[in-house]
């Protein structure tokens, strides 16, 4: 009898869970029984509240089982798991839950399919194509591809790529630099986390294409240090890729070269923000740089650089394979593709859901979602990092594109929303955020360097009815000065969670609703 | 490894590794607090003479970014998330817990030298919140109780006062 295979997976979330003690009471507990087994420690199919969640290949298909325990194996086993029979666990076949089968996966097609640093498995499900492609066309053509495919930076930003690409390509410098951001720090966010540790070549070919859309011969992906299993998967990975011939010096045969190295952040939020990151890279402290002049004419160590986020690289390769058309296809308006939704917080069914742009919250918490996790009704959600604004019910049902979520001073991000039960104090948060601020700005501009430290002061003067009205309105003026006058994103964006909490939940802050004004 | 002889030799052959790599300083941190658990500040200036930098410029750097220590942590490091997701998710309750099991703010080292309790904005595992790291191992979906065993298994009841 051949092998049955068993999935297991390594994702960080996973392991939290108890992955490790699964894997090892499967193997322990199939060698009792003299059962053939092949382990296979894939990524996460982002079905988190199911993890860990283990799958048996069948004939008919692969068989899911979640949550499992190391203690539940025996009773799997005993039960017919190998066979893909029924168990308490049982989920069906993977592919039909409902949460996965409604999903548009184009990024995360791979994701918790395939062993992440099986080459083999990389190939055989479309991996390198793009690649491929790429090595065929020349570099104008390849920025087109891009640009025509309407990808925009996934980082949080929006920024078109293809721009980015065009202007680095049209740059001169003895040596061009591709950067890749991953340095995911925002609350609510994981897609960045899963592709690295989940299918870690897919952002490594992104790297390698765009270094051949823009005659760049050297990589740097920016790691937050927070996230040591990413880390370790892609330096195995970029070490895999080079014995295979696809990093290194005459990439799959051709005359190209593109190198790529891993850089392990150290702590600082907004190292995120790209000036600053570069600044990290440089061996500085975290500094944010005013702009112009842009990354993309002087960026790393003063030359022309494209830094992109994890998802906007790693989304390159299917658009080089599939052409630019078939990514534009998915999504609304100019919000043109799939974006991976992260449902997190007080929420039933935590995880990731890629879609094109223009569903609404309100189905990915509660179609997707199923409602809050402690059963009590939802009072807000964070959409796009703890830099993003509060969205109230009444907003739930506007479609996610980046347009319309900035027409309500909202931001869409990278995706991330995070969900508060009615338990939530949204002082409190507000306050958070500001405190968060002060705690993390680079200290470079006085309205985030001062401004944040005043934030936490004149909130705890409203929450404490010290002059309450005068307050507000001081406040709001302070956050005014913090979005118009800050260098980068970290002191321009923290008046958004603060602004939309005191505009759409006054209550919190003491104020009777007659008092409060509108931005 | 205690001794400061020991420690500077370890530091100048890190040094040499990491000397012609671009933009170093962080790396050849990174290495030096894997090695000896914190970064010596006797080694600053060893470090900026190798890398031809300021002992200022090393020195900003070492206390700019979080991740970096200038004394040793405790044998164990519990790490609590306090972002927002975790936040959502009763993570205020775990951290007044662990203030109250250990007897010592965040950021601190129990007296013993046993555990250093630290907050962290995120460990990216927002959709089974809250989650704790201790040491090199990540839990996640941490209840009150699950938290309260963590703990119990490090050895952290019976820790004297800080």
């Amino acid at each position: 009898m051949s092998a049955i295979k068993v999935f297991v997976p390594r994702d960080s979330a996973a392991l939290a869970l108890g992955a490790d003690e699964v894997a090892q009471a499967l193997t322990q507990e199939a060698l009792t029984r003299a059962m053939t087994v092949e382990l296979v420690r894939n990524g996460s199919r982002g079905l988190f509240w199911l993890e860990p969640m283990v799958e048996v290949q069948t004939p008919q298909g692969r068989v899911a089982y979640g949550p499992v325990q190391a203690e539940d194996i025996k009773s799997l086993l005993d039960a017919g798991m190998l066979e893909g029979q029924k168990h308490a666990l049982y989920l069906g076949l993977t592919d039909q839950i409902p949460y996965l089968a409604k999903q548009e996966r184009l990024t995360f097609a791979r994701m918790g399919v395939i062993d992440p640093l099986s080459l083999t498995d990389y190939e055989a499900l479309g991996g390198w194509a793009g690649l491929v492609r790429a090595l065929k066309m020349d570099e104008a053509s390849i920025v087109q591809e891009v640009s025509d495919s309407g990808l925009r930076g996934r980082g949080g930003a929006a920024f078109p790529a293809g721009i980015k690409w065009r202007t680095v390509l049209n740059a001169t410098g003895q040596q061009k630099y591709i950067v890749c951001n991953a340095d995911e720090g925002d609350s609510g966010t994981f897609s960045d986390r899963m592709t690295m540790e989940g299918d870690p070549f897919m952002l490594i070919e992104g790297m390698i294409i765009a270094g051949l859309a823009v005659g760049a011969t050297q990589g740097y992906l920016y790691i937050r240090s927070e996230y040591p299993h990413a880390i370790e998967v892609m330096n195995e990975a970029i070490k895999r890729a080079l014995n295979a011939g696809y990093l290194g010096q005459n990439i799959c045969k051709s005359a190209k070269t593109f190198s790529l190295e891993v850089r392990k952040a150290a702590g600082s939020y907004v190292c995120g923000e790209e000036t600053a990151l570069l600044e990290s890279i440089e061996g500085k402290r975290g500094v944010v740089r005013a702009k112009p002049p842009l990354p993309a004419v002087a960026g790393l160590f003063g030359l022309p650089t494209v830094i992109n986020n994890v998802i906007t690289l790693a989304s390159v390769p299917l658009i080089l394979a599939k052409g630019a058309s078939f990514y534009r296809d998915f999504g609304v308006g100019r919000s043109q593709g799939t974006l991976p939704f992260q449902i997190a917080g007080n929420i039933k069914h935590g995880g990731l859901v890629e879609k094109a742009f223009g569903l609404t919250l309100r189905e990915l918490l509660f179609d997707f979602g199923g409602g809050s996790r402690s059963g009590r009704p939802i009072k807000a959600v964070q959409v796009g990092g703890p830099l993003g604004a509060y969205v109230p019910e009444s907003q739930w049902d506007l479609p996610l594109d980046y347009e319309t979520y900035a027409a309500v001073g909202a931001v869409v991000g990278h995706g991330g929303i995070v969900v508060h039960d009615e338990t939530a104090n949204m002082a409190k948060l507000a306050r958070y955020a500001m405190e968060f601020c002060a705690i993390e700005s680079c200290g470079k501009c006085t309205p985030c360097r001062i401004g944040s430290t005043r934030g936490v002061e004149v909130i705890d003067r409203i929450i404490n009815d010290n002059n309450r009205e005068q307050q507000v309105h001081l406040l709001r003026d302070l956050c005014n000065t913090m979005l118009s006058g800050s260098l980068c994103a970290m002191g321009g964006m923290t008046p958004y969670p603060v602004i939309s909490a005191l505009n759409h939940y006054p209550k919190d802050f003491g104020i009777e609703v007659h008092e409060t004004e509108k931005v | 490894m205690n001794n400061t002889t020991d420690l500077t030799d370890s530091v100048l052959e890190l040094i040499k590794l990491h000397q012609n790599t671009k933009g170093a300083l962080l790396p050849l941190l990174h290495a030096v607090q894997e090695k000896i658990g914190f970064i010596p500040p006797h080694s600053v200036a060893d470090i900026a003479s190798g890398l031809n930098l300021s002992r200022a410029e090393v020195h900003g750097v070492i206390s700019y970014y979080h991740f970096f220590r200038s004394e040793p942590a405790g044998r164990h490091v519990i790490q609590v998330c306090r972002a927002e997701s975790c936040q959502a998710c009763g993570a205020d309750e775990l951290m007044a817990l662990a203030e109250k099991t250990l007897g010592i703010k965040t950021h601190h080292t129990t007296l013993n030298g046993e555990v250093t309790l630290e907050p962290v904005y995120c460990l990216g595992l927002c959709a089974s919140s809250p989650a704790v790291q201790v040491d090199d191992k990540l839990h996640a979906r941490v209840t009150v109780d699950k938290f309260k065993s963590l703990l119990s298994k490090i050895g952290g009841v019976d820790h004297e006062r800080h």
